[in-house]
């Protein structure tokens, strides 16, 4: 009996609870937008729904909506990033949102400001939202942990840990396509262990009841043990994409070379690039997808790239109405949150 | 200033003479002058009514980070040996990695003073193996061993190459000063701050494998063979490294080792979250590796329970988890994370005071940790059953980090006594 009461001390029970608590008010709804880890089938539905309706607005003479009209949303980019910069500013001016773009490497932190208590100067200026990106693993989490309140954060990517909004829009896109989750076998290729857009992908996937998530690679770019992702693990690109309905390519970061984890771009392209050889073992109607910024000629060929069943730009595109969707929704739940 | 004391009917238990008994103890002039009934003449200046409290010989920690010189933001030489005594520690084995590292005598000479001036507990020191703990350059280990470091080591901190190493140790073995290693291969080991596990595949942090500890305890105890001398491996964390160490022992070669209590406790399941309070280095690995680690406890193959103290300011703390600093103020939590081995029958607690007082006492070389006529009077009592809550306020160290903020904790710490003085009392 005494084993029973002593087994080894986990706190607060499991991962589920600690970021549902973090990210989730009391009415279950969402106040911030960390990771799709804990998030239910319903609450993604929600969002994609949601995502749908912000779609036509883009096409409009007149592209606003006056949802966050007079809040200041400001976009905290400690790693660079253009594209996702941008739809989020995007996404937050079709909201009639003001935005503070402040890019950090060149800021404060660099001169031996804490992150702490950066953000609360932030918090001084009333900033009524925070969209991140951060290179270390949870940095998200902490920053929404330590802000006051009434802050709502939105994480646009965290070290290898997660990318929401890119799960997300990736989820738009194949939907948008596929119309439902329940048949298809999606296979993400590429650099799975330091990719938090393969996290938040597989994550979503399986959430919303994708039939299988495969992932191919090699042993280097592979987490130890990548099965407990809920994925079926391929070494081979050609046996991987048997079947399948959607192929998300990864970005292949250059310094993976220098870290001894890959001979070099050839090989790499040469065993896992996607190209038109190697394209008829999926589904005819396979769709093509990918993060970007695409390294032509070493995770993808440019005419695959561009092909008639590529939806990169299509990703794009669905970027800013999901972002819109989440923004929108993190700030009202903030808002409810508040009030109770 | 009273200097006799009489400890009352405490349950006094001795692991070097297996005693178990209710019975009294007379001190003075700093050791124990009787047992059981009292020298003809003696007179208690002082005495503790030790009824239902345990007697036990002082704790010996092997591995106490006191911060001092260098870091005093985190902890100073005052605040933490005060902590120990409040621990029920009479005697601390500090690491090099001082800011300036143990490397001169002047530094090892500064510790040991302050040590003595604040009053509180004793101090064992390991010296550096090299200087600044680069891993390049030989410290001077004559001198360092003259300035009273019983050991050395290079703390976390790489060396140069394997030959390097080897003459570390070869120099190291002239002057008979033992081997105190943190095994961990820092190339394996890289950036990485967890334990290559589901929880950092789905966090998405940076690893240290087991192989990063595994392959530093093999070339440890191989360089260590070869070269002859007796080598210590301090903080296992995985149950391989556990069956490296009882291989060695095996082979009859000069090998000992020990973990901490919160090894014992918490594994990588703790991460979820990313709780920096979590944050060890080495880190806490799979339950597997818990679950081998005490068979080494229990088989005898660890020899040691160490606290790991490592006292952080908050500032420390307060940043996304890799870039946290790890370790965890853990002097005052030792003895309750210890008991649970107790209650869950890992060992007894004769076994368990064994291994917080005797063995460390034997693995730093002196004749303490034992309650026996005519030895130091180093003592802990305290209270097996007593439940206390952990918090901030009432920490002694100046470090607060700890995951155990605000839970409730089984035994206490009632007395401790450091060479006949009662240096704490709750």
């Amino acid at each position: 009996m005494a084993q029973e009461i002593l087994q080894p001390f986990s706190p607060k029970a499991n991962a589920l609870q600690t970021s549902n608590q973090l990210q989730l008010n009391q009415q279950g709804r969402l106040r911030h937008f960390l990771s799709i880890h804990g998030l239910s089938k319903n609450l993604l539905t929600e969002i994609l729904d949601t995502a749908d309706s912000f779609v036509s607005v883009g096409n409009k003479a007149v592209k606003n909506v006056p949802l966050l009209r007079g809040k200041t949303i400001a976009n905290l980019f400690f790693e660079n990033s253009t594209r996702t910069r941008t739809t989020f500013e995007l996404a937050a001016k079709r909201l009639s949102a003001d935005v503070l773009n402040i890019n950090i490497s060149t800021s404060a932190t660099s001169k031996g400001e804490s992150l702490k208590d950066m953000l609360q100067n932030l918090e001084a200026m009333a900033c009524d939202m925070f969209i991140v990106r951060h290179a270390d693993s949870g940095a998200a989490d902490f920053i929404a942990q330590h802000v006051c309140p009434n802050i709502a954060v939105i994480n646009a990517g965290d070290g290898s840990h997660e990318h929401p909004t890119q799960a997300m829009l990736d989820m738009l896109t194949i939907r948008h396509h596929k119309h439902s989750f329940e048949n298809l076998k999606v296979a993400i290729i590429g650099d799975i262990l330091h990719s938090r857009v393969a996290r938040s992908d597989i994550l979503a996937l399986n959430t919303l009841g994708a039939k299988e998530v495969r992932v191919i690679a090699p042993n280097t770019l592979l987490p130890h043990d990548a099965e407990s992702l809920k994925v079926n693990v391929f070494r081979n690109l050609e046996s991987g994409l048997e079947d399948v309905d959607v192929i998300i390519t990864l970005r292949l970061q250059k310094e993976r070379m220098h870290s001894a984890l890959l001979p070099s771009e050839q090989e790499f392209y040469k065993l896992y690039g996607l190209k038109r050889a190697v394209l008829h073992r999926a589904k005819p109607d396979a769709l093509i997808m990918h993060p970007g910024p695409m390294n032509r000629g070493v995770e993808i060929e440019s005419e695959v790239a561009d092909g008639s069943q590529s939806v990169i730009l299509d990703q794009v595109h669905f970027g800013v109405a999901v972002r819109m969707a989440i923004l929108s929704m993190a700030m009202s739940g903030q808002t409810t949150a508040l009030k109770t | 200033m009273s200097n006799r004391i009489h400890i009352k009917q405490g349950r006094v238990l001795d692991p070097a003479s297996n005693t178990d008994a209710i019975t009294d103890l007379f001190i003075a002039q700093g050791k124990i002058v009787a047992i059981g009934s009292p020298t003809p003449d003696f007179q208690a200046d002082q005495t503790i009514d030790a009824r239902g409290l345990v007697v036990s010989p002082g704790f010996i920690d092997l591995s106490c980070h006191l911060r001092e010189p260098g870091q005093s933001q985190k902890g100073d030489i005052n605040s933490e040996t005060k902590a120990a005594v409040a621990s029920g520690i009479t005697r601390i084995c500090c690491p090099p990695d001082t800011s300036p590292a143990i490397d001169t005598a002047a530094v090892a000479t500064l510790i040991q003073d302050k040590v003595a001036a604040a009053g509180h507990c004793k101090v064992s020191l390991l010296g550096a193996m090299t200087q600044g703990l680069k891993g390049k350059q030989l410290s001077e280990m004559y001198t360092l061993k003259e300035a009273g470091c019983i050991g050395i080591s290079n703390g976390w901190q790489p060396f140069a190459n394997n030959q390097t190493l080897q003459r570390c140790l070869e120099y190291a073995h002239t002057f008979d000063l033992v081997y105190f290693s943190k095994p961990l291969d820092s190339s394996l080991a890289g950036n990485g701050c967890v334990h290559e596990g589901p929880a950092a595949t789905r966090l998405g942090l940076p690893v240290v494998p087991t192989v990063a500890e595994t392959v530093a305890v093999s070339r440890d105890i191989l360089l260590a063979e070869h070269v002859g001398i007796r080598i210590h491996f301090c903080q296992l964390s995985s149950a391989r490294a556990v069956k490296l160490v009882a291989d060695a022992q095996r082979a009859g070669l000069p090998v000992t080792a020990d973990v901490s209590a919160h090894q014992l406790r918490f594994t990588d399941e703790c991460l979820y979250g990313y709780e920096s309070l979590y944050h060890l280095r080495p880190p806490l690995r799979s339950f597997d590796d818990l679950d081998g680690l005490k068979t080494g406890i229990k088989n005898g193959t660890v020899a040691a329970l160490c606290s790991d103290h490592q006292p952080h300011e908050p500032a420390a703390k307060m940043a996304p988890f890799p870039a946290t600093a790890p370790g965890i103020s853990a002097l005052e939590t030792l003895l309750p994370l210890a008991l649970t081995l107790v209650t869950e029958g890992t060992l007894s607690l004769m076994a368990l005071i064994e291994k917080l007082s005797l063995a460390p006492a034997k693995i730093l070389g002196v004749d303490e940790g034992r309650i026996c006529v005519g030895g130091p009077a180093d003592l802990c009592i305290f209270d097996p059953d007593k439940q206390w809550v952990l918090s901030a306020d009432s920490m002694v160290s100046k470090g607060k980090n700890s995951p155990l903020l605000g839970q409730t904790l089984t035994g206490q710490v009632q007395h401790t006594l450091v060479d006949g003085r009662l240096c704490f009392s709750t």
